[in-house]
């Protein structure tokens, strides 16, 4: 397929290719998709980007753009294109797409990124318009063969069928043809109506799945190459160190070790096997310098998020007059809130394979950003972009950790001084000590109440990291970073008077990216949290006190009134149990979640049911958008309750799963999920239910024990009796 | 040193030293991928493997301790009745996600359903509470267990 990579977006546009003796069809598609509401990630124009291949044998190939990380896209994409191309999903064989953002960019991300729930929104119309397109030329071919119009044939699972006489040609037989067609303009070709879809909206099975459950799958870490070493790597402790000394000659005595190779603030240990690199990592007794952020610590992070919350900052939202309101008001609340840095820790270790040649260079890894890799290393090595193939590979989690290249970028550099590839794999440890973090926040947040207890001014500041202003600098508007205040800006409630202002502060040293969730997990724990404290001041029912504000809102408006139902919110708990609400619009998809906890007499906290409620638009697949609420509900629930990346001496203390928690079999809750039908655009799910659960759980644990979670993890305050 | 290692049912004569964890020889030497490393410190379960049909954390077994004892990996399981019942429940019931502690899941499960052919909520707990999955699996995996046992008595 590497041909079809090079051709020019002008090729495509003029004709079909015909590649062996394979049809292939490809769409230059539109600008068709523009999220339906604030979403912070802008949206500019469409490249080219959807391709089909069809085999003589009838089997189509979808060149799929995005990255499988366990959220089921390889599976919902291909249902798209199934859908308007009239194949069964057995039909469809998944093939990975080069890296290539000219031709495979995500439409809304502009880069061929798998990320931020975009996949679907992003692909929603592309692919079916790349499968009605093919569909239309297949069934052209057919009724010139048959010397009939082609609105008297239909297509049907691989077939095209002239109806009154009842002939069959089946696709497989009409892809030379159908090759010679002229590609039919985009805005010609009719997409089904929803009401006729057939596959879209079903519980499809997965196609990832088969392989998963035998141990075939192949992720980045499973990588086999002839002659291939393997190597472990010891990142500068302290963030921004450099490496001082180590013992190469204990190192090379190990058993199975090739070479050590030294980096301005790296070692790698090259060997046979991963078990000798990691000995002579050990033997190594490797000293660093800490450099210019060795003190640094999580106090002193946290009193520089204080300083910096006492100025004004950048202003994401103005409108009406709060000041003013503030004045009028029979009641001001007020409340600080404060998050921890966040792991990912996603099952499979980082890792990346990496092999250099004398004028190009092979990358095998599971990444979300396949073509920033490509870039990146092209710059690293001096090689054209072109000669760096990234060969995406099944991801083993993503969770935001993979849309960063700096583990591909540190393989890479590793490669440089290895003859022939070599496939670095960084132990649970360097994993979670060499992240980069989910940016710690404080906020301040202050509500005017009138008489009635209506919020009739709304002032919130939030302090911390700008991962936008180094990941995506083009999108910084005025000094607002959009995803800082994704959900803080618009919050889903009538709020006339309304001043939100984003205060950048940067951790000295320390990395920040992306987490699951992005700007929602922070803003709408601490939005969410408010509105609740705010409906507790002046003796409100939670839900009842939303509802209130949610009267320009009927989207909002049904998934909270559908969660309530849902979750018997009203029915009597027992002692130090508790109910709590939240709400959400976010990535394109309202949702409503209530969570059910226990807090034990020693403080711990038991979540035994979480009910969710989403309007994501039209559905692809039920059963999916259900695992992502049950997925996201618990990634969301272990970090509000255990998470917590600490810092002394310019390092995180926190190395594996002892001590940065997951939760485990034992301490999951059930989670419902109740699906709104909608012919609304479809909206992201993947990170929807960890945004919601963290100011879910929190306003739980208030109706259980009247103690009100300022601060996250949960486990920080003291909740026993 | 050089060692006999019987795994899947296949004797593997290899030469590495008594101390590797089980868990690289399989990995690296014999290169059957599907036993994952997840944290090398029997915290997560990824590299759940079996030693004459009882569940062990391969990343911390010394391959110079397992003598003549049977190892079985995810490669296999799927020839024992527990393993083949807790593979199809796991595709009826969706379960998977990313996959990639599965391989440790499905060992662990097959291991609890060959002790315990209809186990309770407490038994999957207490069996499968050392297995990690961030995917946010843990429902699916329980009632997929039920559903295995269910199968296994059909």
């Amino acid at each position: 397929m590497k041909s079809l990579a090079i051709l020019g977006r002008r090729e495509f546009l003029k004709d079909a290719v015909t590649i062996g003796s394979g049809l292939v069809l490809s769409v230059a598609i539109p600008p068709a998709i523009r999220p339906s509401l604030a979403d912070s990630a802008a949206f500019h124009a469409f490249a080219p980007n959807a391709f089909i291949r069809i085999d003589p044998e009838g089997m189509v190939t979808l060149m799929m753009p995005m990255a499988e990380m366990g959220q089921g896209v390889h599976t919902a994409l291909a249902m798209l294109l199934a859908e308007e191309l009239e194949v069964s999903l057995e039909q469809v064989k998944l093939e990975q797409a080069p890296s290539d953002d000219s031709l495979y960019a995500n439409p809304i991300l502009h880069v061929q990124s798998t990320g931020a729930s975009t996949s679907i929104r992003a692909f929603w119309t592309p692919l079916r318009q790349a499968g009605a397109v093919a569909r239309r030329l297949l069934l052209t071919a057919a009724a010139s063969r048959w010397g009939v119009a082609p609105d008297s044939c239909l297509a049907k699972r691989g077939v095209v069928i002239h109806i009154s006489s009842s002939r069959q040609l089946r696709y497989g037989e009409l892809v030379h043809a159908a090759a010679v067609l002229p590609v039919p303009p985009l805005e010609s070709v009719p997409l089904k109506h929803p009401s006729q879809f057939t596959l879209v909206g079903t519980s499809a099975r997965r196609l990832d799945t088969p392989d998963k459950v035998v141990g075939r799958a192949q992720f980045g870490i499973d990588m086999k190459l002839p002659q291939m070493a393997i190597a472990a790597v010891a990142i500068s402790p302290a963030f921004g160190g450099r490496l001082k000394s180590l013992n190469e000659e204990a190192a090379l005595a190990v058993r199975g070790v090739r070479q050590m190779v030294r980096l301005v603030n790296a070692v790698a240990a090259v060997a046979d096997d991963t078990w000798a690199a990691k000995k002579a990592l050990a033997a190594a007794a490797i000293e660093w310098d800490d450099g210019p952020n060795g003190q640094v610590s999580s106090e002193q992070i946290i009193r520089q998020l204080e300083e910096a919350s006492a100025h004004p900052g950048a202003v994401a939202r103005h409108d009406g007059d709060p000041e003013r309101a503030m004045m009028s008001a029979v009641r001001v609340v007020e409340a600080v809130y404060q998050l921890p840095f966040l792991a990912h820790a996603a099952m499979e270790p980082m890792n990346c394979t990496v092999h250099m040649h004398k004028d190009s260079c092979d990358i095998w890894v599971g990444t979300q950003v396949p073509t920033l890799t490509q870039v990146q290393v092209a710059e690293l090595t001096g090689l054209p972009k072109s000669a760096v193939r990234v060969h995406n590979q099944y991801l083993g989690g993503g969770f935001g950790r993979r849309l960063e290249p700096d583990g591909n970028l540190l393989a890479a550099r590793i490669a440089q001084h290895v003859d022939g590839p070599v496939k670095v794999i960084w132990s649970r440890e360097e994993d979670i000590q060499h992240d980069m973090y989910r940016p710690c926040y404080l906020d301040r947040i202050s509500a005017a109440l009138d008489a009635r207890g209506i919020p009739v001014a709304w002032k919130h500041r939030l302090c911390g990291s700008s991962v936008y202003s180094r990941y995506h600098p083009n999108l910084i508007k005025n000094g607002v970073d959009p995803d800082a205040v994704a959900g803080a800006a618009q919050p889903p409630y009538d709020l006339p008077n309304i001043h939100v202002e984003f205060v950048r502060v940067e951790p000295p040293g320390i990395p920040t990216s992306l987490w699951r969730g992005v700007g929602p997990t922070h803003n709408t724990f601490v939005v969410e949290s408010f509105i609740d404290e705010l409906a507790h001041t002046v003796k409100r029912d939670p839900v009842e006190y939303r509802k209130s504000l949610l009267i320009h809102n009927p989207r909002a408006l049904g998934v909270l009134m559908l969660a309530a139902k849902k979750a018997d919110w009203g029915r009597t708990l027992p002692e130090r149990w508790g109910r709590g609400v939240a709400l959400q619009f976010a990535y394109g998809s309202f949702a409503a979640q209530v969570v059910e906890a226990q807090v034990g007499v020693d403080g711990r906290v038991r979540v035994h049911r979480i009910v969710c409620a989403i309007d994501c638009g039209m559905v692809v697949n039920p059963d999916t958008i259900a695992a992502q609420m049950e997925g996201g509900a618990l990634f969301g629930l272990t970090a509000a309750l255990y998470g917590e990346i600490t810092l002394k001496k310019g390092r995180v203390m926190e190395s594996n799963f002892n001590d940065y928690r997951p939760m485990r079999m034992n301490e999951a809750p059930i989670v419902e999920t109740h699906i709104v039908q909608s012919s609304e655009p479809p909206g992201g799910v993947g990170e929807v239910a960890t945004a919601t659960v963290s100011p879910a759980v929190a306003n739980a644990v208030f109706a259980a024990t009247g103690k009100r979670i300022r601060r996250l993890p949960i486990k920080a305050l003291d909740l026993s009796r | 040193m050089n060692l006999t290692i019987n795994v899947n049912s296949t004797a593997h004569d290899i030469d590495v030293e008594a101390d590797m964890p089980l868990l690289w020889v399989l990995r690296d030497v014999l290169g059957m991928t599907g036993t994952k490393f997840g944290c090398g410190a029997a915290l997560c379960g990824a590299c759940t493997v079996h030693l004459d049909g009882i569940a062990i954390r391969s990343c911390v077994m010394p391959v110079g301790n397992i003598a003549d004892r049977a190892i079985t990996t995810i490669e296999a399981i799927g020839s024992t009745p527990q393993g083949r019942a807790v593979q199809r429940a796991w595709l009826e019931l969706e379960v998977v996600q990313c996959g990639y502690c599965q391989s440790g899941q499905i060992m662990a499960a097959a291991a609890l359903l060959a002790k315990r052919p209809l186990p309770d909520d407490q038994d999957i707990d207490a069996a499968m509470s050392g297995n990690v999955c961030r995917c946010g699996t843990y429902q699916r995996i329980r009632s997929a267990i039920h559903h295995a046992a269910g199968l296994g008595r059909r």
